[in-house]
């Protein structure tokens, strides 16, 4: 049954639709490796009783002709997707044992098509981390390894046990979210596809927020042609999320393999850091030239704010996490743990409920927004990203189709390297961060290798709504790069 | 503004006259059928937590999404305030924990408010007006309700009322008097019933008001402000201003220095107590709501509400004053509360000339059924004589059919026993006697048999009323008074 977990969904589509195997069949081959590769602690929750009953409808519905787009497609789901009557945690302790009476939008899309739930799958608490140890269920671990070695690497994160998961072929394909990098980092670490929409693209509604302005759902998949696939199953308008937006949801399959001749693809030269490991920037070069081989015109842009953006998203971004996270209180659901009054309650809950990381960002983001230091960090965070937004529009206003960068600023770091210092993790998503603050799409795609083995991503950056030519260029670059699939060891 | 030029109430302390200086925030609940950002029912009265929708519980991944219809009565009131409207305003959170709000923070409007500056015009007694400017009016949720009574261990909460729309309507330090912060209120709330954007309903909480307060030596710098919180009597506004003034007043007076604070009122005592002092006040950490968009609309969706707006309590009483001659007095005591107004146009609907009749069915609605109701502590909408029977009772004097005394009667009859007034005068009798021989002949015997009465009069005119009262006697009433004196007036020379 293997092989039947290494094929992309458009392999699987085309298998089902043949009738070379069922659905079931197909669920059932996941369903075990998911129980062979419990080790990665990728899922936190498999839900197989669901998966099958879900196989079999989409089975009966193919052989009635009514298979939707995504019609027995087995898929992982970020734990941060509200699942009716599935356990939903985002990882933390303090939503205990939560069960949603209620489907968020993006999961319910991908039900409507026909996508079978394989389990709810392990992410940085609440969303906040890039190497997915901040899960109350543990960290998760990348399926690559070093070269010789058997030192356990993060998957990245938040998005960890997604990236894993879609690496590890434990699912073909997972939703992931992306708030600073989420989604891009860890797609980078594990040499899978992951695509950030454009801020509005996909709803939020159902997805437990970090950092409302920023949070952006999206797929993690193995090519850009199961990214394409997913997305205009996850996409499009939703009325019970206002800052959603009503534009139609194109065939983003469609851009797979359209010619990228003529289009001008920007090099941000403040993306160039001081003490850039040689590997990235001869990744970065590598994709420049594929891209121009494949007839993209390559011109150097400059976008001046570059390096104000990682400060000043990390005052947004737990700011709103700060007031988002103000609900989990002890009062109506997840964790209580009891006090002498309501205000020792409160505490007592949330110093249980909460982990360090999500704690310090509470902490940094009541902060900023307190009486006095408002304008100092939060209002002037604010105008950093307006200013970090007008870069992006004056490069595309020149012409700029779409901005190469390095996708992360490294490869995957081993569990417990980066503990000690926050900001040295945070540093992770300095590629990454800008793309949020501006509202825009971003994708990461599979680049090559590190010397000791390790998969490197390349990002591209495109205009507002403009996923299409992502996809278009994203799969110049993987066909120019090939695919990358760890050695099975687990 | 006209209200520091406005006569108002100075009180005396031991160093001379003081000057006390109020700013209200009255929160209004919206009437609407759905809360602010929810689609839960605002319907009073629910078990506990029926009217409740994920959003309002705040469950992980909910979202609000802004009722259209909480906008466009936000917009009207401000249209009712005269008040500048603007078209984009933003939604911030107020943050705070309390087991009354579940998201952690309230969706409020802090810096860039739906409704700007206004002002509401106040009549006071003896024909004095003062206007009072409006800062602001922004759109705001509603807290949840704590129930501490219902076991010995924990408190309990409701969150019926979590999520529903408020109106926070902020007025400018113009009010310098305890009457005018009632005269406020009262005004406010006739506007807002008016245009059907609040109940007004203070019981229920409907409208409820925080009423800051200080003191100052007349035109002499505003001083330190306390806030009494959630007042929901028009009296008790008053009551507490009086004691707050005074109690301010005694600590400057005799050397102390007034604390910015909180304060609550205790109706019982008739006095206010510090709730919280500015120091324990809470940092609220404001910015604006991420989940929301600032909310913008266009001029033309002003426009259109504007030009569905009813009348207006002021527009109402020029109209009453001008089209049916009312006293100033008359047309506001009608205007005061919407349902007194229709009852009265209605009354004006049964009358076949208006203009002649109107002032005549002012006072009969306002001397004779508030002043029944008043004693009988009947509210108007269980009033048992109808307005449209109210209309024929004036209809009838107008026209000439019956007189006032009768009128009285068959008022009293009405509310008795009901029935149609037209067919009951019929029926009973109580026509005026028009007829000029029938009146003719009792004056004659009357004249005839009282020929000193006869003598008096011609040497005193004025003595003619005590003919008619005996012809009005004689005839039960009925006879036409005018008729009556004009008859003897000329039987008797004078």
């Amino acid at each position: 049954m293997t092989d039947l977990t290494s094929m992309t969904i458009a392999e699987a589509r085309q298998g089902l639709a043949s009738k070379s195997f069922t659905a079931l069949e197909l669920t059932e081959a996941h369903l075990a490796a998911i129980e062979a590769a419990r080790m990665l602690n990728a899922y936190v929750l498999p839900t197989p009783d669901r998966a099958r009953e879900m196989a079999k409808d989409a089975d009966a519905k193919i052989a009635k002709g009514e298979g939707g787009p995504l019609a027995g497609i087995p898929l992982g789901i970020k734990d941060l997707f509200a699942t009716r009557d599935i356990r939903t945690t985002a990882c933390s302790k303090i939503l205990g044992n939560f069960i949603p009476p209620y489907e968020s939008t993006v999961t319910s899309q991908l039900w409507r098509d026909g996508a079978v739930l394989l389990g709810k799958l392990n992410n940085d608490e609440f969303a906040m981390g890039s190497s997915n140890e901040t899960s109350c269920f543990g960290p998760v671990t990348n399926p690559w390894r070093r070269g010789g070695s058997n030192t356990a690497l993060v998957p990245g994160g938040s998005s960890g046990g997604s990236a894993s998961a879609v690496a590890a072929l434990l699912c073909m394909g997972a939703t992931a979210t992306d708030t600073g990098g989420s989604i891009r980092q860890p797609a980078a670490f594990t040499a899978t596809v992951g695509i950030k929409p454009t801020y509005g693209r996909c709803s939020r509604w159902g997805i437990v927020a970090f950092a409302s302005s920023l949070d952006q759902a999206g797929p993690i998949a193995r090519s850009t042609r199961d990214a394409a696939i997913l997305m205009r199953s996850m996409a499009g308008h939703d009325p019970k999320d206002t800052t959603s937006v009503d534009i139609a949801v194109p065939d983003y399959e469609a851009a797979i393999g359209k010619s990228v001749k003529g289009m001008k693809i920007g090099i941000p030269k403040e993306y160039r850091l001081d003490g850039m490991p040689a590997e990235i920037e001869k990744l970065w070069s590598q994709g420049a030239e594929w891209l121009k081989a494949a007839g993209a015109e390559l011109v150097e842009v400059s976008l001046p704010h570059t390096k104000y953006a990682l400060p000043a998203y990390y005052i947004v971004a737990p700011a709103e996490a700060s007031s988002n996270l103000a609900r989990y209180d002890g009062v109506r659901y997840g964790l209580r743990e009891p006090g002498k009054n309501i205000i020792e309650m409160y505490e007592n809950s949330r110093a249980e409920g909460f982990g360090d990381e999500v704690r310090r960002r509470v902490m940094i983001g009541t902060y900023v927004l307190s009486a006095g230091y408002y304008d100092a960090y939060y209002l002037r965070a604010q105008k950093v990203r307006t200013l970090i937004k007008k870069d992006f529009e004056d490069c595309f206003a020149k012409g700029v189709h779409a901005i190469l960068t390095p996708a992360t600023p490294s490869a995957a770091f081993g569990v417990g390297e980066k503990g000690a210092d926050p900001v040295e993790m945070y540093l992770n998503d300095i590629f990454t961060v800008t793309v949020n603050m501006a509202g825009l799409p971003g994708i990461a795609v599979p680049s090559g290798m590190d010397a000791q083995g390790l998969p490197l991503g390349l990002q591209l950056i495109g205009r507002p709504f403009d996923e299409e030519t992502l996809f278009s260029l994203g799969a110049v670059i993987e066909q120019a790069a090939g695919h990358f699939t760890p050695p099975k060891w687990w | 503004m006209n209200a520091s030029a406005a006569p108002h109430k100075l009180i005396k302390g031991a160093t001379g006259d003081w000057e006390v200086v109020i700013g209200l925030e009255v929160h209004a609940q919206v009437t609407s059928n759905s809360k602010l950002f929810s689609g839960a029912s605002t319907a009073f009265g629910g078990d506990p937590n029926s009217h409740v929708s994920l959003v309002d519980a705040a469950m992980p991944g909910m979202l609000p999404v802004i009722n259209a219809a909480c906008v466009r009565q936000a917009v009207r009131t401000g249209l009712g305030l005269n008040a500048k409207i603007n078209l984009r305003s933003v939604f911030d959170r107020k943050n705070y924990f309390y087991p009354d709000s579940p998201q952690g923070y309230q969706i409020s409007q802090y810096k860039s408010p739906i409704v700007g500056e206004g002002e509401v015009v106040l009549e006071l007694d003896g024909g004095r007006s003062v206007t009072v400017g409006i800062e602001r009016l922004h759109l705001e949720q509603d807290a949840g309700k704590l129930l501490h009574d219902q076991s010995p261990t924990m408190s309990y909460v409701d969150l019926n009322r979590c999520g529903v729309a408020l109106m926070e309507i902020v007025s400018k330090p113009d009010i310098r008097d305890a009457e005018q912060a009632k005269a406020y209120v009262t005004k406010l709330r006739s506007i807002l019933r008016y245009l059907g954007t609040c109940d007004g309903d203070m019981e229920k909480g409907s409208l409820r008001a925080d009423v800051n307060v200080s003191v100052r030596k007349p035109g002499g710098p505003l001083g330190t402000r306390c806030e009494i919180k959630n007042m929901n009597s028009v009296n008790f506004i008053g009551q507490a201003i009086e004691y707050e003034a005074r109690r301010q007043i005694e600590i400057i007076e005799d050397g102390g220095v007034i604390d910015q604070e909180t304060r609550l009122f205790d109706p019982n005592k008739g006095e206010t107590r510090s709730m919280r002092s500015k120091e324990e006040a809470h940092d609220y950490r404001y910015f604006p709501d991420p989940d929301l968009l600032p909310l913008e609309f266009s001029q033309a969706f002003v426009d259109e509400l504007k030009a569905d707006l009813p009348e207006l309590p002021d527009q109402k009483k020029s109209r009453f004053i001008t089209g049916f001659g009312l006293s100033s007095y008359d047309a506001s005591v009608l205007v005061a509360e919407r349902e007194s107004a229709d009852f009265y146009e209605t009354v004006l609907s049964g009358l076949a000339d208006k203009a002649r009749d109107g002032k005549l069915a002012a006072n009969w609605v306002i001397n004779e059924l508030f002043g029944r109701l008043n004693k009988e502590s009947r509210d108007i909408a269980a009033s048992p004589v109808s307005a449209e029977q109210l209309g024929a009772i004036v209809g009838l004097i107008g026209e000439g059919t019956i007189s006032g005394k009768i009128a009285k009667d068959l008022f009293e009859i009405v509310w008795q026993e009901g029935g149609d007034p037209r067919a009951l005068v019929e029926a009973r009798g109580m026509k005026q006697v028009t007829d000029l021989g029938a009146i003719e002949k009792v004056v004659d015997d009357i004249i005839a048999t009282n020929p000193d009465k006869v003598a008096q009069a011609k040497a005193k005119p004025q003595l003619v009323s005590w003919f008619v009262g005996q012809v009005m006697k004689s005839s039960g009433g009925k006879a036409n008074p005018q008729a009556v004196n004009d008859l003897l007036k000329s039987k008797l020379g004078i």
